[in-house]
């Protein structure tokens, strides 16, 4: 096929058609890429947001120039059977100084604001910095508010309009944490703190990922950022400090329901507008899991009791703590002190729902082959009472 | 010694290369041209071992939450694709270059240490075949190509997984530094009369600088490999936090090492577009000076970025500047070897024969992947793009674009000199179609899925991310991508079927390699030549006033060339015998390591005693 045949042409008519379907493909908005570093909801990721989108903006004037001078070229200097020797040129010292000088201008000029942008968030956020530590687990994630002597796994609540300054640790390997719409990666290591910082812009549930490979689940390390307006964080807060054993032991207290009631009406508002609704796209699980978040069993439900029990006894305790305030510390399973309101299970990768939480209980091997929680053996029966307990954890 | 009939029609395809023929005397070659056609039919396997690991991870990533493949057998996969791709594939195509071309664009009957270059080939092919041996055991590498401490440790990765991957490495390392120093020294001393340093055609400049690249950063990589096996095999802690060590040490190290190696893979492919572009334009290269210092630029500046690799460590913002001010520097040659890409095909006479079309394709999605090279590093950015599809996007279009395409061009173009056989016009346009829109198929997306959050060396990912209909895309151009390789297979079978024998010179080539009989004699020359000047061939046809006439197939009586040997054979076999001893210590102890080593005292004290003939 040469470039001028008809088969050519027939393909040069298509190409446009392939790029304008790429580009299509691209173009969602934020709702259909909520895991994406193109639409910056935090000031570090705007920050490095509009940096690159100068980088993209030279770069795309370099490519239409230089990918047209060559094709350009190539069709404009075909050559012809018979055609004489073309002129011997051997280099021309002054172009070639031109096309040394001019990217070295252009380079200057990414290079300038990205020296800046390197200083810029460099910077240590200040003492109203609500700091959190974060460490990485294989394959989960805990974080730490000194401030508030609050811990929590997989699902990390931060308030809007706040520097949220994470100091971060890894448990065993390395891993990164990345939340693309607050900020960019940064890998977390056993041994050696390393820092980031965000502010996040507006409330909504922000889906971050492992993104350093850390072994066999490195693909189901994943977690969410639940931004929320300030009075409502402190409103979270407050009521994570109430949860511990002893606010298990009196989750019959109807003191305590109403307060279960207050904070689940709080994580279905949570729920941001610029979602697709469920009904409209089923595969968006997020929403299927709003939608669904399963209302705990009635705090008389003899099938609580039985649950707390079995958790008590089938070895749960070993690894997982259900105190949020005052938590202990190098416990080897995620905290699950608010399991039972969390949008998501198994770091990030599978909704929250009854059904699926039966699943995990029952087989965590089946979802997350090598995953450190083994099969304890626990029966379908079992499995829903421990389930009805951890529903009364929210 | 060969005793070649002149002006013989037709040569049975073992005769090709004198009169040796038989398995034993491929064993025992020393020719550098039957080492460079070993290097590439092992290569060319094992390049399509890696795109078969392609194609599965293709298929598993078709989906969202897919269970074709267990995410242990994803992470070997990966793993082993990248691990094949670049030490069993582009670099050892990259040699069969080396090995067939060296000598004879620069007028030498052989390289410098026969030997030597079949001890490097023999040495590789175990290195190959001892990493992939651990599919048997179910224990391939699953800890990435980079090998990340301290997830390599003994008690974050027990099996043997990490120490095949440690190992196999390290006896690869052997063959690639004991080919760098035979071109290295073969590039400096053998060269024809006349034909000074700078009148090198650019393939030999750039596979000189790849020499040096190789004998500069090997070293590094086999010193971090070999803490890492002391801290797997002997308990020590160089990488172990809980030890005292430092896993980010490894990083330093690995991408001291890591980011030559990328220069060490695109930069033959460089030269070979710079001998496919004038020959086809009918125009000599335009500004050779130029593209000589910016390789080597290129290559001094290669040392001198390995922590962009490593941005999101948090290094701070000196080392951040720096690092990312670096690898800007770097664009400059690279734009001035594009540039002048471009000015050698303006103003000439194109030839749209297939090597162009490869040659010309590399060009433009060079471009792409060096654009996306700028992107890398700004560096605050970079926090973003790292460890995402939009960098496997980037080194796709750099190594599979670049690479690849152009190896590919070099086969195409070098396929006669190489074989006798003229591969098809069509079929090669063809392949190179397929190629070309599978190939963007496949790593476009990559860009946007990776910029809009899919990480890479996962093995899957979930619904409603936005990433399904990108990877559905992805996999379709993986297929077709495949499938353009197998017209080529399709091609070399046609080829080497065909009874048409190829003339010396089918492309009006400008180098020596054209001036000899196709495929060359054992000799190569019957004549060492004399050079004036840079394109010597067009220079002695512009004399005559048109074509040379073929050039015939003479007897090679009274030309000295080195004995085929078996003792580098039986040294590389010593040496992978030390490694495979060092896999079975536990087992049986140090017997295993005490009988590889004996084997290559054996082999190498018989190899230096060996009479010259």
């Amino acid at each position: 096929m040469r470039l001028g045949s008809p088969a050519f042409r027939r393909l040069s008519r298509l190409a446009p058609m392939i790029v304008l379907l790429l580009l299509a493909a691209s173009c969602g908005g934020s709702a259909d890429y909520p895991q994406s570093a193109l639409h910056p909801r935090g000031d570090f990721a705007r920050l490095t947001d509009e940096l690159f989108t100068t980088t993209v903006r030279w770069a795309a004037f370099v490519f239409v120039l230089v990918e047209g001078a060559l094709l350009f070229a190539i069709f404009r200097f075909r050559g012809k059977p018979g055609d004489a020797e073309p002129e011997q040129i051997h280099g021309n010292t002054t172009v070639e100084i031109i096309w040394t000088i001019i990217p070295a201008l252009i380079l200057a000029a990414i290079a300038v604001p990205t020296v800046k942008a390197i200083f810029k968030t460099a910077e240590i956020p200040g003492k109203d910095a609500l700091t959190v530590e974060v460490t990485g687990h294989q394959w989960w994630w805990e974080f730490r508010y000194p401030e508030y002597n609050l811990t929590t796994a997989n699902e990390l609540h931060v308030p809007v309009g706040r520097t949220v300054s994470l100091r971060m640790g890894a448990a065993d390997v390395i891993h990164s944490f990345w939340v693309p719409q607050f900020a960019g990666k940064r890998d977390v290591f056993p041994n050696r703190e390393t820092r980031i910082w965000f502010k996040a812009e507006e409330a909504g549930n922000y889906p971050g990922q492992c993104a350093e490979f850390c072994g066999i689940q490195h693909g189901k390390m994943a977690f969410r950022v639940v931004a929320e307006q300030p009075e409502e964080f402190k409103g979270w807060v407050e009521h994570m400090q109430t949860l511990g054993p002893e606010a298990a032991h009196a989750a019959a207290t109807p003191a305590d329901s109403v307060r279960t009631t207050t904070a689940a009406a709080v994580v279905q508002q949570k729920s941001p507008s610029r979602r697709k609704p469920a009904a409209a796209q089923p595969a968006a699980a997020a929403d299927t899991a709003k939608a669904a978040a399963p209302q705990p069993a009635t705090p008389q439900d003899p099938l609580v009791g039985t649950g707390q029990k079995l958790f008590l006894t089938k070895g749960c305790v070993g690894c997982h703590s259900l105190q949020a305030s005052n938590a202990p510390k190098g416990m080897i399973g995620p905290n699950l002190a608010n399991v039972g309101a969390r949008t998501w299970i198994a770091a990030g990768t599978l909704p929250n729902t009854d059904e699926n939480l039966t699943r995990w209980i029952r087989n965590p091997q089946q979802w997350k082959q090598g995953v450190v929680m083994p099969n304890l053996g626990i029966t379908e029966d079992e499995a829903k009472a421990l389930v009805a307990f951890l529903r009364t954890h929210r | 010694m060969a005793t070649t009939v002149l002006g013989q029609d037709t040569h049975a395809a073992h005769g090709a290369y004198g009169e040796k023929s038989g398995l034993w005397s491929w064993i025992t070659t020393v020719d550098h041209k039957r080492i460079g056609i070993l290097y590439g039919a092992t290569a060319f396997f094992f390049f399509l071992v890696g795109g078969l690991e392609a194609e599965v991870i293709r298929l598993q990533l078709m989906k969202a939450n897919n269970n074709l493949v267990s995410p242990e057998f994803y992470n070997q996969l990966f793993t082993m694709h990248g691990t094949t791709m670049i030490f069993l594939a582009v670099m050892p195509i990259s040699a069969m270059f080396f090995n067939f071309m060296i000598p004879l664009l620069i007028g030498a009957r052989d390289v410098a240490f026969p030997r030597l270059n079949a001890f490097s080939y023999w040495v590789f092919l175990a290195g190959g075949l001892f990493l992939n041996s651990s599919f048997l055991f179910g224990a391939a590498p699953d800890q990435g190509w980079f090998g990340y401490a301290n997830l390599t440790s003994k008690q974050y990765s027990p099996g043997l997984n990490v120490d095949f991957w440690t190992l196999g490495l390290q006896i690869l390392g052997v063959a690639s530094l004991a080919a760098a120093v035979n071109f290295f020294v073969t590039v400096l001393n053998m060269r024809a009369p006349g034909m000074r340093l700078m009148r090198m055609p650019m393939f030999v400049w750039m596979s000189f600088i790849t020499q040096i690249l190789l004998l500069l950063a090997f070293p590094v990589i086999t010193v971090a490999l070999i803490l890492l096996m002391f801290d797997r095999f002997f308990g020590t802690h160089f990488f172990v936090p809980s030890g005292g060590g430092d896993p980010i040490l490894w990083q330093h190290l690995f991408w001291i090492f890591g980011h030559p190696e990328v220069y060490i893979l695109i930069l033959p492919a460089f030269g070979i577009i710079s001998e496919i572009l004038p020959v086809f334009s009918r125009k000599p290269l335009f500004g050779y000076t130029a593209m000589v210092f910016s390789g080597a630029f290129i290559a001094f500046l290669g040392f001198g970025v390995w922590s962009h690799h490593m941005f999101s460590t948090g290094m701070g913002p000196i080392a951040d500047t720096f690092f990312a001010l670096a690898t800007m520097l770097i664009a400059i040659p690279t734009g001035v070897k594009i540039f002048n890409w471009i000015g050698t095909v303006w103003g000439g006479s194109i030839q749209m024969k297939t090597p162009m079309y490869f040659a010309l394709a590399f060009i433009a999605m060079f471009i792409m992947g060096g654009l996306s090279g700028v992107m890398h590093s700004v560096a605050p950015h970079d926090l973003q793009q790292t460890d995402t599809y939009f960098v496997v996007a980037h080194f796709h279009y750099v190594l599979f674009g670049g690479s690849i395409f152009g190896l590919t061009a070099g086969a195409y173009y070098w396929w006669p000199k190489m074989f006798g056989r003229m591969l098809d016009e069509t079929l090669g346009k063809v392949h190179f179609w397929l190629m070309l829109i599978g190939f963007n198929l496949t790593f476009f997306p990559m860009h946007l899925v990776g910029l809009n959050g899919m990480p890479r060396r996962v093995y899957t990912y979930q619904p409603g991310l936005g990433f399904e209909s990108a990877n559905r895309l992805e996999t379709v151009g993986a297929l077709i991508l495949g499938f353009s390789f197998v017209v080529f297979l399709v091609n070399v079978i046609k080829a080497a079927r065909s009874k048409q024998r190829a003339p010396a010179d089918p492309w009006n080539g400008a180098t020596l390699e054209w001036s000899i009989p196709s495929p060359p004699q054992e000799w190569n020359f019957a004549e060492v030549p004399t050079v004036y000047g840079r394109d010597p061939l067009w220079e002695a046809k512009r004399q005559r006033g048109g074509p040379l006439p073929e050039p015939p197939r003479v007897s090679g009586k009274g030309i000295h060339l080195p004995n085929p040997s078996y003792w580098p054979v039986v040294a590389a076999m010593g040496l992978a015998g030390l490694m495979v001893g060092l896999m079975l210590l536990p087992k049986i102890g140090p017997w295993g390591m005490i009988a590889g080593v004996a084997v290559l005292l054996f082999g190498v004290y018989n190899w230096a005693f060996e009479p010259a003939g």
